[in-house]
C-alpha cells in the first residue's frame, strides 16, 4: 500500500515557541509554511462568571459589541478592513474565558492583531450598536425558546448545577438583555478585561519568534493595574435523585431529551479514563453503544449519543438525542438501561481497545489545519498539561485500564440520580 | 497554488482524480455517484438519501457493526452526503490506513445487503430526522420556496424526501435505485494526501476494476418553464420570529453568467465563508434596522436552480418594508456599475477562501469530486482567473436579467399568533 512518506510531527516543546510578556500575556507561536495562511486564538479570563444574576448575558453582549466600533474605528470601518482582504476575527464568551479568534492570509497577520488590540483596548459601545445588537440578541433567545434542543440543554445545565454558575445561560434572559446598560457595559471592560492571565496562539506562515515579537509590539504596552481577579468557583451541590424536567412546546413535530450527570474536569485524574469510557458508551463508531441501541437498533433517533463536557471545573456528563414525542419514553428507557450496564459492568476488552486505536489515529486529522493546531496549544496552556502533551497523548491512551474506566464511571454515573430533561410538544 | 493532478478512466468506466499532497501524514478519499434527489421520481422522493443510509448497513465482507468500527479504530473519520445532483462519501484515514477505506467502497459499490429488517428501523431514522428539519421554521419556508420554484424540474423536492414517500418506499425500490445507479461508470474516486501516485493507483485498479460495468444510468430532468410573474408562497407555525425568503433563478454552475453572479453575490450578501458585515444589504437591511439578519445562499449545480436571499425581519418592521428595501438594494445594482475596486475585493476574498481550504487534506479531496459532478477539475483551477475577468458592465447585465421580480418566489415564514 501507499507508503507514507513522513512521519507525523506533533506539537511539542521543541517547535511551539512560548514566552510570557512583562505585563502577564502569554503568547505561544508555531510555524507551518504549507498555505500562505494564519490562524490565531486566545482568551482571557473575563467571563460570565462576573455577572450578577439581573445582568445575565452581559459577558456575551459585551463580547459580541467589541467589533461594534472602537474609539478610533467605526463598525462598518473594522469590518471593511478585514472583509476587504478575506481575513475573519471574532469573539465569544464563556463561564470563565472571554475567547477570540482570527483567520488571515499571512501578508494580513499585521492588520488581525491591530484589530484585536483595539478591540480590548478600546471598545467605544456605540449607542446606535448596543441597541442593534440587543434586538439582535432578543431575536436569539425567541428563536431559543422555539428551539427543542436548547430547551432541554438549558434546563438540564439548570436542574444539574442548581445554584452554581455553571447553571446559568449564557445568553440570558429577555429581561436581563433588556436590564443591561451601556455603562454596565463599559464597566465590565474597564473591570475585567487585561493583560493578566491573557493567552494568544499563532499558527502559520510565519516564523514563530517574528509572530511573538509582532504580539509584543501591539499587545505589549497594555497595562491595566487593579484588573480583578476571577472568584474561585463553589461547589456544586450533589444531584441527591433522578429529577426530570419537561418543557412543553406545541407545534413540534421532534422531542430533544437530554440524560445526565456531573462529570469530571479536564485536571481531575479520572478524566482519561471517563473520556474513553465515554467514547465506549456514545461516541465510537455509529455514536457508541448509545447510538447502537436507540438509532441503529430500535430506529428511534437520527441522532443519539454521548458527551463529557468538563474544562476548568467540573462539567456535565449527558447522553442527548432527538425523537419522535411519542418514543420518548422508550428512549429515555433505553438509555437508563445502557447507563446501567456502564456502570456494572463497564467496557470490554476489545471496545476500550477500539476507543483507544480511534483517539491515538485521529489525533493527526485534528491537528492538519492551522485552526486545529492553534486549538490544541490553547488546550495544553488552559489546563496546564505541559506543551509535551501531544507527544505523550499515545501513551497516557494507552495506560487506561478497564478497571479505570469502570471506576470513573462509578464515582461519576449513579443511575439513580440522573438529571433528565426533555423538550417537545 | 499547486493543482497538479493525475486523471485516470478505469475499464469499467469509473474515473479517478489524484492529488498528492504532502503536507500532513493523511490521505482522504471521496467515492462520488451521478446521483441525487433530482433523479428522483414522484412518489420515490428520499430514495436517494435512503439509499445512502443503506450503504452504511453492511456487505458479506464488511458487516454492519464491523465497518463503522474499522474506520473508527484506525482513527478515521468517514461520513456520507446526498444533495440534489450527487451523492458522496468520503474517509480521510492516516496515510498508511487508506486502504482499508478503498477496500470499503469497493466493496460496498456492489455487494450491500439492503436487508428488509435494517430498512424498516432505518426508515424510523430517516423519518425522525424529517422530524427534526420539520422543527426548524427556516426548513419549513426553504421547503416551501423549493415546491413553488419548480413544480415540473424534479429539484422540487428536499433531499431528505416527502413523508408520505418515507412511509412507503420499499426494500426493493431502494434496491433497485442502487443496483441502478451504483456502476463503477457512474461513479467518481478523488483521493487526496500523503501518497504516491503510481502506487495508490495500482491498488485502486485491483480494487475497483474487477467490478463490472452496468447501463449507463439516465438523468430525470424535465426542464421548468419560464416564470411568469412573481409568486408569494407562506407557512405558519409556532414562535414570534418572522423569516422571509426570496428566491431568484439562478444558471447551472457552467453557464458563462456563473462567475459574474458569484461577484454580484459577493458584493450583495458577502462572500462564502467569511463574514458579511460590510455586504451592502447588510448596510442597507441590517444597519437600518429591516432585517437582524440576511444571508445570500447560492449553489453550483447541473440544471439552473435558484438564489436565495433569507431574512430575518426586524420586530419593528412590516414584511412589505423589507421587502421594499431589498428592492431598492437590487435595483442599484441595476442601475449604477459597481466599481473595479469592489470586484478586485470580491476576487481577494475568494482568493483568502481558497487559501483556507488548502490547509486541509480533507477539503482538497472534495473538490476534485465536487467540481467533477457539474463540470470538470478546470472549473475550480480556473475559479479565481474567471471571477477576476469579470466588469462592470457584467455586473449590471446580469443584476438587471436575472433579478428581476417577475421570476422571483418569495416566501415568509409567519409565526401564530403575532402580527407579522
Amino acid at each position: 500500500m501507499a507508503k507514507p512518506s513522513m512521519k507525523p510531527s506533533l506539537p511539542g516543546p521543541e517547535d511551539i515557541y512560548r514566552v510570557q510578556l512583562p505585563n502577564g500575556i502569554t503568547v505561544l507561536a508555531r510555524s507551518n509554511f504549507s498555505s500562505p495562511s494564519i490562524s490565531m486564538g486566545g482568551y482571557l479570563p473575563a467571563g460570565s462568571i462576573f455577572e450578577v444574576d439581573e445582568k445575565l448575558g452581559l459577558a456575551d453582549f459585551v463580547s459580541s459589541c467589541l467589533m461594534r466600533g472602537t474609539q478610533t474605528r467605526t463598525f462598518d470601518e473594522i469590518y471593511n478592513e478585514l472583509e476587504s482582504v478575506g481575513a475573519s476575527m471574532g469573539f465569544d464568551s464563556t463561564v470563565h474565558n472571554l475567547n477570540f479568534g482570527g483567520r488571515s492570509l499571512v501578508e494580513d497577520f499585521p492588520l488581525l492583531l491591530k484589530l484585536l488590540s483595539e478591540s480590548l483596548f478600546a471598545p467605544a459601545f456605540p449607542k446606535n450598536e448596543v441597541e442593534n445588537l440587543r434586538v439582535h440578541m432578543l431575536t436569539g433567545l425567541a428563536l431559543r425558546e422555539q428551539d427543542t434542543s436548547d430547551l432541554a440543554a438549558m434546563a438540564f445545565d439548570r436542574m444539574l448545577f442548581e445554584g452554581h454558575p455553571y447553571s446559568r445561560p449564557g445568553d440570558g434572559f429577555v429581561e436581563t438583555i433588556q436590564s443591561i446598560t451601556r455603562k454596565d457595559m463599559q464597566e465590565f471592560h474597564h473591570r475585567y478585561f487585561g493583560p493578566s492571565g491573557m493567552t494568544i496562539a499563532i499558527v502559520g506562515a510565519i516564523d514563530p519568534k517574528k509572530a511573538a515579537e509582532a504580539v509584543e509590539k501591539v499587545l505589549g504596552s497594555w497595562q491595566i493595574p487593579g484588573q480583578v481577579s476571577p472568584p474561585e468557583l463553589p461547589d456544586h451541590k450533589p444531584v441527591k435523585k433522578t429529577v426530570t424536567n419537561h418543557h412543553v412546546l406545541p407545534g413540534k413535530s421532534q422531542s430533544d431529551l437530554v440524560i445526565g450527570m456531573i462529570g469530571p474536569g479536564r485536571k481531575d485524574p479520572e478524566y482519561f479514563p471517563a473520556s474513553l469510557g465515554n467514547s465506549v458508551l456514545g461516541q465510537f463508531g455509529m455514536m457508541g453503544r448509545i447510538g447502537e441501541v436507540v438509532r441503529e437498533k430500535s430506529g428511534l433517533a437520527y441522532y443519539a449519543s454521548s458527551s463529557l463536557s468538563g474544562g476548568t471545573g467540573p462539567g456535565s456528563w449527558e447522553v442527548s438525542a432527538g425523537v419522535n414525542p411519542k418514543n420518548l419514553k422508550k428512549a429515555i428507557e433505553l438509555i437508563e438501561k445502557e447507563l446501567r450496564r456502564f456502570v456494572k459492568s463497564g467496557v470490554t476488552k476489545d471496545e476500550l481497545a477500539d476507543s483507544q486505536a480511534n483517539y491515538i489515529g485521529r489525533l493527526p486529522l485534528s491537528l492538519e489545519s492551522n485552526s486545529g493546531v492553534a486549538g490544541a496549544i490553547l488546550n495544553m496552556e488552559r489546563h496546564s498539561l505541559g506543551l509535551d502533551y501531544y507527544q505523550r497523548y499515545e501513551g497516557m491512551v494507552r495506560g487506561v485500564t478497564r478497571a479505570d474506566v469502570l471506576r470513573a464511571a462509578r464515582k461519576y454515573i449513579d443511575p439513580d440520580r440522573l438529571v433528565i430533561s426533555t423538550a417537545g410538544p | 497554488m499547486e493543482n497538479k493532478i493525475t486523471k485516470v478512466s478505469l475499464k469499467n468506466g469509473m474515473k479517478v482524480l489524484l492529488k498528492e499532497v504532502h503536507t500532513s501524514p493523511i490521505i482522504s478519499s471521496w467515492l462520488w455517484y451521478r446521483v441525487g434527489s433530482r433523479d428522483e421520481p414522484t412518489g420515490k422522493t428520499g430514495i436517494s438519501h435512503w439509499t445512502e443510509h443503506m450503504q452504511f448497513k453492511g456487505t458479506k465482507k464488511f458487516p454492519a457493526n464491523i465497518l463503522d468500527k474499522a474506520i473508527s479504530r484506525e482513527g478515521g473519520r468517514w461520513n456520507a452526503a446526498t444533495s440534489r445532483d450527487a451523492t458522496h462519501y468520503y474517509e480521510t484515514m492516516p496515510a498508511d490506513k487508506i486502504d482499508l477505506a478503498l477496500q470499503l467502497e469497493a466493496d460496498r459499490m456492489n455487494n450491500s445487503h439492503f436487508n428488509k429488517k435494517e430498512v424498516a428501523s432505518e426508515r424510523t431514522v430517516i423519518i425522525s430526522e424529517r422530524e427534526g428539519h420539520e422543527n426548524e421554521p427556516v426548513f419549513r419556508m426553504t421547503e416551501a420556496v423549493q415546491q413553488t420554484a419548480f413544480r415540473v424540474h424534479p429539484y422540487h423536492h428536499e433531499v431528505i424526501g416527502d413523508m408520505v414517500d418515507l412511509r412507503t418506499i420499499t426494500r426493493d425500490d431502494l434496491y433497485d435505485h442502487y443496483r441502478k445507479y451504483y456502476v463503477p461508470n457512474n461513479a467518481v474516486l478523488s483521493v487526496a494526501g500523503d501518497f504516491q501516485t503510481k502506487t495508490i493507483l495500482k491498488r485502486i485498479r485491483e480494487l475497483f476494476e474487477p467490478i463490472p460495468r452496468g447501463k449507463t444510468p439516465p438523468r430525470l430532468s424535465r426542464p421548468e418553464a419560464e416564470q411568469k410573474g412573481e409568486v408569494r408562497v407562506s407557512v405558519e407555525g409556532p414562535g414570534e420570529t418572522t423569516f422571509i425568503q426570496v428566491a431568484y433563478r439562478f444558471p447551472n454552475a457552467t453557464h458563462p453568467d456563473y462567475f459574474p453572479l458569484q461577484v454580484f453575490d459577493s458584493l450583495l450578501c458577502g462572500a462564502s465563508g467569511l463574514s458579511s458585515k460590510t455586504s451592502r444589504l447588510y448596510r442597507a437591511l441590517v444597519d437600518k434596522k429591516y432585517a437582524v439578519e440576511v444571508s445570500g445562499w447560492s449553489e453550483a449545480t447541473i440544471d439552473p436552480y435558484l438564489y436565495r436571499i433569507t431574512m430575518i425581519k426586524h420586530p419593528k418592521r412590516k414584511p412589505d418594508e423589507v421587502l421594499a428595501a431589498l428592492d431598492a438594494e437590487i435595483k442599484k445594482l441595476q442601475d449604477v456599475f459597481a466599481t473595479r475596486d469592489e470586484i478586485k475585493r470580491a476576487v481577494k476574498q475568494a482568493r483568502a477562501v481558497f487559501v483556507y481550504g488548502n490547509e486541509n487534506i480533507t477539503s482538497q479531496a472534495f473538490w476534485m469530486g465536487y467540481v467533477e459532478m457539474f463540470s470538470s477539475y478546470e472549473w475550480y483551477t480556473t475559479y479565481l482567473d474567471n471571477l477576476a475577468k469579470v466588469t462592470p458592465q457584467d455586473i449590471q447585465r446580469v443584476a438587471q436579467e436575472y433579478f428581476q421580480p417577475a421570476s422571483r418566489v418569495i416566501g415568509t415564514y409567519i409565526p401564530k399568533g403575532s402580527e407579522a
